[in-house]
């Protein structure tokens, strides 16, 4: 029998302080309350006072409530009936379903000796050209998605997810808005992929405190996976209110900020998250893809750029599209020189072509008269947009490079395009027509 | 009474016992039963047995603070706390070479085959080998007189004749009464004595252990660095040069190249020892470093990078006093390695996030903070920390040196902030990477008209100042072009504008990833600026623009081409045979 507590002194943003003894640090507690219960973890001990964050809010909660400690720190659990099931940030079942009776695993494991790390080498395919070709994502790779409010972010996300090929997908969302909750479910639905996933989610309707648990859950459930050597894929969205979150206990905490308000240790608090992306050298892997919005589009803003300075690149998602300058997969390298012979030169070649265009456009938007090249690059610019950069144009990556020659021969001769003339030779579509070549796939 | 404790080797101090009063995060509050040292270490005992290295940082009447290098996840109130004396130390002594330690030295292989995939708290594993033999050879004999760190024996490590050294602790003249004969020694052997002016002797064994604060230099006095070192990049050695015994810093945003211009500069280097301090930073770069060291062999010993190379990895998952100690480990091996005579680079990545640790332990403790919630002290201890940079003439008189760069991650790649501005104050020279810079992709994004170093390397300074102005007018002359556009920009302006690109393109800018164009020895860099620096100062006589651009362009054609030619082939010959020409014909025909 454990003991309960009752002797609350002080009640002030999401953390209640109650005099206790024999508890541990980082302990997970119970507090009662009229309302009803809701969890609670030890954040700061002191001679007899404990802190507590209350998971659910301190709103209601009264000088007279009953709090119980559980020993053990947070803990969620792990086994393949978590599959197809929804979760919110404190572990509960939210999907109107029975709670899952597993074998427990504790949250915030230890970091990964990085002896233990692979290089990592293998290649996900997402059918997204922007992707695939230009900044490909290598498996156990971190990056996020930089946006902004009203961009197609989680569409991207969830299109990742349908695509990946993952054994396992990791869907946590916080601060989501109900509907998107449900986009993704559909979606998931839809593409046959529900029964591999597993959605830990918090809505911006939730007590903010269950938003910070959020990437630990999931973090927590897919190592585990990644441990029984499943490829898992996690996908976060958005880390800027899992931030949030952390300022707000912060500045209840009394730390003192040291960035607009966000505690001086954000970059670790983010680095320990991002960090759980691995490949472990005799075991699985685990992917991380997370969406962080930016406040006023300003990439210098704390989260985005502490974001940057852990993750491996970035997605810039800007106007539906992903933009290609600025977007970087700093793994590309690992896998793009194995997939064909032509992939590295094609993209080099088209992004050198499509700077090329914006900069003609620029200067016909200033007034300038446009030469017969620039009339090249104006139009191979059109296509390369509507045909590789819409986010809607879902190809395997062969016929992604494919479509890039027809579009190159199209617009330009073979020497115009910059490209080894080796590999021109031997990739330049040949003297068929784009109406043959269509006429050909339509027998076929 | 021995005590299995601190480093897991024997412990002879005394043991003073406390009780945990409070716990928040990786602070420790502790009340102490007798005496306690400040910055000696401690152990926080869970009561599943585990114990926590921790060290003291403030010590307030009875109570103790402690920054615990561990997650305190399950610490409770009135836990067991054991402080000992010694200060947080790393132990020296051969097998250092080739290691992967964490920061606090524990050797991250055997934690691997110990604990397997995770870093579990409270695992400690001593940095030396205790079991390892080392070929002992004894370089002095009984009767004679030492000093500390003076060369008591050599065992081979590697590449190099490791020397045992006389205890750095050592105060004034020893006597050797016996020391072992040649043969094969564990390091904890004792393998002399030695004994002081009134008789007392000393015990010595191949392992010292020194604190990781305090700087280790015994010398007979400190030199004024001048001898230029060599990092094989053209921008760093021809334009803003470091040397032995000197300090610079690598400030730049997210992604701008500062991890990789590292790892180019620790492969190249022209030095004896690398010590790279990943601190705070991606573990899957160190796995790179780890996995392709051994690999690559050493040109100028011919053996695998790694046995040149130590590297200490406290990434940013790993908990964060023990990154704050990480930087500490590094350089101790740096002098440690100095005073055997050799050239020691250390490369620290990132400090950023060292101050960072610093920021969150004052926080802790409730400091009243400085700017961007740094603590006042910031300043200091970075100055402390490149003040441990130096060249010095060793008591035998030989000269060694330990350099130490050090990249800097500015929030919002802002230079105008606390930790790039307390380096800038202290370092000689400064290396800032540009965002304009490396979204061009011009590698390395080091700007050369933000960037300057103190010190003069192998190029003259006068002809790197001629450089510089074509570059500096260059740029002007960009600038103005977006205003008066092409037509509007005199010849000679535009002619200016060509050398400066060319200049920047074919010399400045370097392919990491070539391995001829990837690394350009200093007499290659020398032969190379002339003949550049040849261009810049020919008058073209351009009669119009086109016909400028397209022969600054064969120049560049011809030059490009000649940085990919390794040194002694027929091609790399055709190649300068061409440029002479070109330039001799003005690039006419
Ligand atoms: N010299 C170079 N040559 C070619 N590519 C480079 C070079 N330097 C950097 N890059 C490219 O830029 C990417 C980022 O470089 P790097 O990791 O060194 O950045 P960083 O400044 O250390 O960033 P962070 O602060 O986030 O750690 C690399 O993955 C590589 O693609
Ligand atoms: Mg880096």
């Amino acid at each position: 029998m454990r003991k309960y507590y009752d002797e609350i002194t002080r009640i002030a943003g999401n953390v209640v302080s109650i005099t206790a003894t024999g508890v541990g640090y980082d302990e997970l507690a119970v507090i009662t309350s009229a309302r009803g219960t809701s969890l609670a973890q030890v954040i700061r001990l002191e001679g007899d006072q404990v802190s507590l964050q209350i998971f659910a809010g301190t709103q209601g909660v009264s000088t007279g409530d009953r709090v119980r400690f559980l020993g053990r720190p947070m803990q969620v659990p792990f086994s393949d009936d978590l599959l197809g099931r929804v979760f919110d940030g404190s572990g509960k079942p939210r999907d109107d379903r029975p709670d899952v009776e597993a074998k427990m695993v504790e949250i915030g494991s230890p970091a990964v000796n990085p002896i233990k790390r692979r290089r990592p080498d293998f290649m996900i395919d997402t059918g997204i050209p922007m992707i695939d070709i230009f900044n490909s994502l290598v498996e156990s790779q971190k990056l996020p998605i930089f946006s902004v409010a009203g961009e197609p972010y989680n569409e991207l996300l969830a299109r990742v997810g349908l695509q990946a090929k993952a054994d396992v997908i990791l869907l946590g969302g916080m601060g989501l808005r109900h509907d998107d909750y449900l986009k993704f479910r559909d979606t998931f639905e839809k593409g046959g992929v529900l029964g591999r996933t597993i959605m830990f989610i918090h809505t911006a309707a939730d007590p903010i405190v269950e938003c910070l648990l959020v990437p630990d859950l999931c973090l927590a459930v897919g190592e585990s996976y990644a441990l029984q050597g499943k490829r898992v894929l996690c996908l976060l969205t958005d880390m800027t209110a899992f931030s949030d979150s952390l300022k707000e206990i912060a500045i209840t905490m009394e730390q003192i900020p040291s960035n607009r308000g966000y505690p001086g240790d954000l970059y670790t608090q983010l680095a320990r998250r991002y960090e759980k992306a691995v490949d472990f050298d005799g075991a699985g892997s685990m992917t991380l893809l997370a969406c962080v919005t930016m406040p006023g589009d300003d990439v210098t803003h704390p989260v985005p750029d502490n974001t940057g300075y852990i993750t491996e690149g970035q997605f810039y998602l800007r106007n539906g599209r992903i933009e290609p300058f600025g977007s970087l997969s700093r793994l590309k390298q690992q896998v793009n020189g194995k997939t064909r012979d032509d992939h590295r030169a094609i993209m080099d070649g088209c992004l050198q072509l499509y700077a090329n265009c914006r900069e003609t456009r620029e200067k016909r938007d200033m007034g300038f008269e446009m030469s017969d090249w620039d009339r090249k690059l104006l139009h191979y610019g059109d296509l390369f947009e509507s045909q590789i950069m819409d986010l809607s144009v879902n190809i395997p990556l062969f016929e992604a490079l494919d479509r890039c020659w027809d579009i190159l021969a199209e617009c330009f001769e073979p020497v115009e395009t910059g490209i080894r003339r080796a590999i021109v030779e031997k990739h330049w579509p040949k003297e068929m027509t784009r109406e043959e070549k269509e006429a050909e796939a339509a027998t076929v | 009474m021995k005590y299995k404790t601190y480093k897991n080797y024997y412990y002879r101090g005394i043991i003073v016992n406390g009780k945990i009063v409070a716990v928040f995060g990786n602070m420790v509050v502790a009340e102490a039963a007798g005496e306690v040292v400040q910055n000696s270490v401690g152990y926080c005992c869970r009561d599943d047995g585990a114990k926590l290295l921790s060290e003291i940082i403030r010590v307030r009447g009875r109570n103790v603070d402690l920054q615990v290098f561990e997650e305190t996840r399950g610490l409770k109130i009135g836990d067991d706390v054991e402080f000992e004396t010694d200060m947080l130390s790393v132990s020296l002594g051969p097998g250092l070479l080739g290691q992967i330690f964490d920061g606090l030295q524990n050797p991250l292989p055997q934690l691997a085959e110990q604990e397997g995939f995770f870093l579990n708290p409270g695992k400690y594993i001593p940095g030396l080998d205790q079991e390892k033999t080392w070929d002992f050879t004894p370089a002095v004999k009984a009767g004679d007189t030492v000093g500390a760190g003076d060369k008591l024996a050599t065992v081979p490590e590697g590449i190099f004749q490791h020397e045992i050294m006389a205890p750095f602790t050592l105060q004034g003249q020893y006597t050797v009464k016996d020391i072992a004969k040649q043969g094969a020694y564990k390091v904890s052997d004792k393998i002399a004595t030695l004994a002081d002016s009134e008789g007392r002797e000393r015990e010595v064994t191949m392992r010292q252990d020194w604190p990781v604060k305090r700087a280790l230099a015994i010398c007979k006095r400190r030199l004024m660095p001048t001898e230029p070192l060599s990092t094989r990049v053209r921008i760093i050695d021809s334009m803003f040069p470091i040397v032995r015994g000197g300090t610079y810093c690598i400030p730049g945003p997210f992604g701008a190249g500062k991890t990789v211009l590292q790892q180019i500069t620790s492969r190249h280097a022209e030095v004896d020892v690398v010590i790279v301090a990943a601190c705070g930073e991606r573990a899957g770069e160190v796995v790179e470093t780890i996995r392709e060291f051994p690999e690559l062999t050493d040109p100028r010993t011919g053996k695998s990078l790694m046995e040149r190379t130590i590297i200490i990895c406290n990434t940013s998952a790993m908990p964060v006093a023990a990154r704050e100690a990480s930087v500490y480990t590094a350089v101790t091996l740096a002098e440690y390695y100095r005073q055997m005579g050799l050239d020691v680079l250390m490369l620290a990545d990132s400090t950023s996030r060292w101050a960072q640790a610093m920021r969150e332990v004052s926080g802790r403790l409730e400091e009243i903070p400085g700017e961007e919630a740094f603590p006042a002290y910031l300043e200091s201890r970075i100055a402390g920390f490149y003040e441990r940079a130096g060249a010095i003439e060793l008591n035998d008189g030989r000269v060694a040196s330990v350099t130490i760069g050090g990249t800097v991650s500015p929030a919002g790649g802002n230079f105008e902030e606390p930790v790039t501005q307390g380096t800038l104050k202290v370092v000689g020279a400064f290396h800032g990477l540009s965002r304009a810079r490396s979204d061009a992709r011009r590698y390395p994004a080091i700007d050369p008209l933000d960037s300057w170093s103190k010190y003069t390397g192998i190029i003259e300074p006068t002809k790197a100042d001629r450089a510089k102005t074509v570059l500096k007018r260059g740029n002007e002359v960009k600038q103005m072009m977006t205003v008066v556009g092409e037509e509007g920009t005199p010849i000679d302006d535009f002619a200016v504008m060509l050398k400066a690109e060319l200049f920047d393109n074919c010399y400045l800018q370097q392919n990491a990833f070539d391995e001829v164009d990837g690394a350009t020895p200093p007499d290659r860099q020398k032969f190379v600026f002339d003949k550049i620096l040849e261009i810049l100062d020919t008058d073209f006589d351009f009669e119009t623009k086109e016909q400028a651009r397209k022969i600054m362009f064969e120049a560049q054609d011809i030059l490009r081409t000649w940085n990919y030619e390794a040194a002694d082939t027929d091609e790399y010959k055709t190649s300068v045979e061409k440029l002479d020409k070109f330039i001799a014909a003005k690039g006419r025909e």
